[in-house]
């Protein structure tokens, strides 16, 4: 049994989630019926979008802000973190650039979500 | 003296939109004048993706979110001024700024739109007893270490406030390898939306107290540990439940206010519960021709809404410059019941009939209530809500049927009603 908390809309219903089988998971204390499905990806594969910073060398500011371009399943977060603190890219970065392909093979990319100009 | 049609001041969220309307209504001699380095404001350094929701249908961070604008600024060749402080605003719209290239400049405006935002509380403002170390920040500081400057506020940390920011921060700094003990908020409910709770704090199992403060600061140079304390229902500490938290940093997430020394300066009249403007449907305020849109008018939760709200002020500055009609404000609306604010806080009389939106809070959490507007006692909206918190603003649309009946005098009044 696992307990979640709704974020579809501000109710923010308090969720019961029966898992035990999986070909028949059971939702609780749902509102409405997009509880149900929001229930069965976070406990199925719960995806989140990542975004975080990465250094910039020779650029008017020190860091870039990047993000994935799709959700990524929530446990790779951390290993997707690590590999953006590993990396430095030169100025000038433009919003949209793509700063990793294929992230932790997940063929998802990293991409700049600001331009930073040369200093 | 240099003269200018249409000022605007601040470059981020809501000095963009209200340029970009301007210019769409027909205006050509706009200006900008932006402190910082680069246009965007706060949205360059809100670094997560939530953004655009509602202008969009996508999903944005925050300088994604921006960009559109600056992109849309640049495409009107709309003029701003970066490094430029404003110093002062006059009643007659005469504007003292300073920069390096331009030095002191007085500017005469024909409109003023204050797009200032708003500034976090800081330490001073919540008093807490304790010495004075360093590694106390608002958590909108931290964020611009983090996110623009690269560095890093602390390894360990308690956060005071389950505000937006603060919740957006515990997440931040736990991508960046710190370890956020705990979220400590003093109201029995958080004052951040859901959405951020779930996914900034329960993703990385990061507690939140609620009903708890900070009572103690401890550190000589550097904050060592911060004592808490559960509270009671008026809100004082409850001294046997105390307990020490270890930490290096406290960031504090605790309420932002509008940020209207300008306004002051200028005579502007200001409303003591949202520390903005009081102003009209226009968004005018009592001086004739100064506007204001976005945080500096009242603290907003999502950046869609400052958009909306400032194309509204940039087109309403068009239509006074192009009319400079001198619109009586009669109507004032009176909230109760439950209700905090509503801005507009008043509606001239001799409107052009269109649709209004009331943006309001509420003072608690209600659940099965419904927002009512009525007319002379006579009940013209209702909208049942589930649940209605402080954390998230409402707001409701007065077609223009229904500004058609509101006459010179009229008592309009919005309040909840059936709360539980």
């Amino acid at each position: 049994m696992k307990e979640m908390i709704c974020i579809i809309c501000p109710m923010g219903c308090h969720l019961k989630v029966d898992d035990s089988d999986v070909d028949n998971i059971k939702v609780s204390g749902n509102g409405c019926i997009r509880g149900v499905d929001y229930a069965k990806e976070e406990v199925m594969a719960p995806k989140r979008t990542v975004t975080s910073i990465v250094r910039v060398h020779g650029g008017k500011i020190k860091m870039v802000s990047v993000k994935t371009t799709d959700r990524i399943p929530k446990a790779l977060i951390f290993k997707v973190l690590e590999q953006l603190k590993t990396i430095t890219v030169d100025a000038p970065i433009y919003i949209g650039d793509e700063i990793i392909k294929n992230v932790c093979n997940t063929r998802i990319n990293i991409i700049a979500t600001k331009t930073v100009s040369k200093k | 003296m240099k003269t200018c049609r249409l000022v605007i001041i601040g470059g981020g969220p809501a000095g963009l939109a209200a340029a970009v309307s301007a210019n769409e209504a027909g205006e050509r001699d706009i200006l900008i004048l932006e402190r910082d380095e680069a246009l965007g404001g706060i949205l360059n350094q809100c670094i997560h993706n939530g953004f655009g929701l509602h202008t969009f249908r996508e999903e944005l961070t925050g300088p994604e979110y921006a960009n559109r604008y600056i992109e849309e600024v640049n495409n009107r060749k709309i003029a701003y001024k970066l490094n430029t402080t404003v110093l002062s605003i006059t009643s007659n719209k005469v504007i003292s700024y300073v920069n390096t290239t331009d030095g002191f400049v007085r500017l005469k405006a024909e409109a003023i739109i204050l797009a200032c935002g708003c500034r976090e509380r800081p330490r001073g403002a919540i008093n807490i007893a304790g010495s004075r170390p360093a590694g106390i920040f608002s958590a909108g500081t931290a964020q611009k270490l983090v996110n623009i400057d690269g560095l890093l506020p602390g390894k360990e940390i308690v956060i005071l406030g389950s505000g937006d920011i603060g919740l957006i921060m515990a997440r931040r700094m736990t991508y960046e390898s710190a370890k956020v003990k705990a979220v400590v908020e003093i109201m029995p409910y958080s004052s951040g939306l859901n959405r951020n709770i779930v996914q900034c704090l329960n993703d990385y199992n990061i507690p939140i107290l609620f009903s708890h403060t900070v009572v103690e600061i401890k550190g000589k140079d550097r904050l060592t540990s911060v004592i808490i304390a559960q509270v009671d229902s008026s809100l004082k500490p409850i001294l046997h439940t105390t307990h020490e938290i270890k930490c290096d940093t406290l960031l504090l997430s605790v309420g932002l206010i509008p940020e209207n020394e300008l306004a002051k300066n200028a005579e502007v009249e200001l409303s003591s519960v949202t520390g903005g403007a009081i102003v009209n449907e226009k968004l005018m305020t009592n001086i004739d021709g100064i506007f204001a849109c976005g945080n500096v008018l009242h603290v907003h939760d999502l950046v869609d809404y400052v958009t909306t709200e400032s194309m509204l002020a940039g087109k309403s500055a068009v239509q006074y410059l192009n009319t400079h009609s001198n619109e009586d404000r009669v109507i004032n609306i009176n909230v109760k019941n439950g209700i905090r604010y509503v801005v507009p806080q008043h509606i001239s009389c001799d409107n052009d009939y269109s649709a209004i939106t009331l943006k309001m809070r509420v003072n608690n959490v209600y659940r099965n209530t419904s927002i009512v507007v009525s007319l002379e006692g006579v009940e013209i909206i209702t909208k049942k809500k589930p649940i209605c918190t402080p954390g998230e603003m409402e707001t409701i649309n007065l077609h223009s049927e229904l500004v058609r009946k509101i006459k010179n005098g009229s008592n309009l009044v919005v309040e909840l009603k059936g709360r539980e």
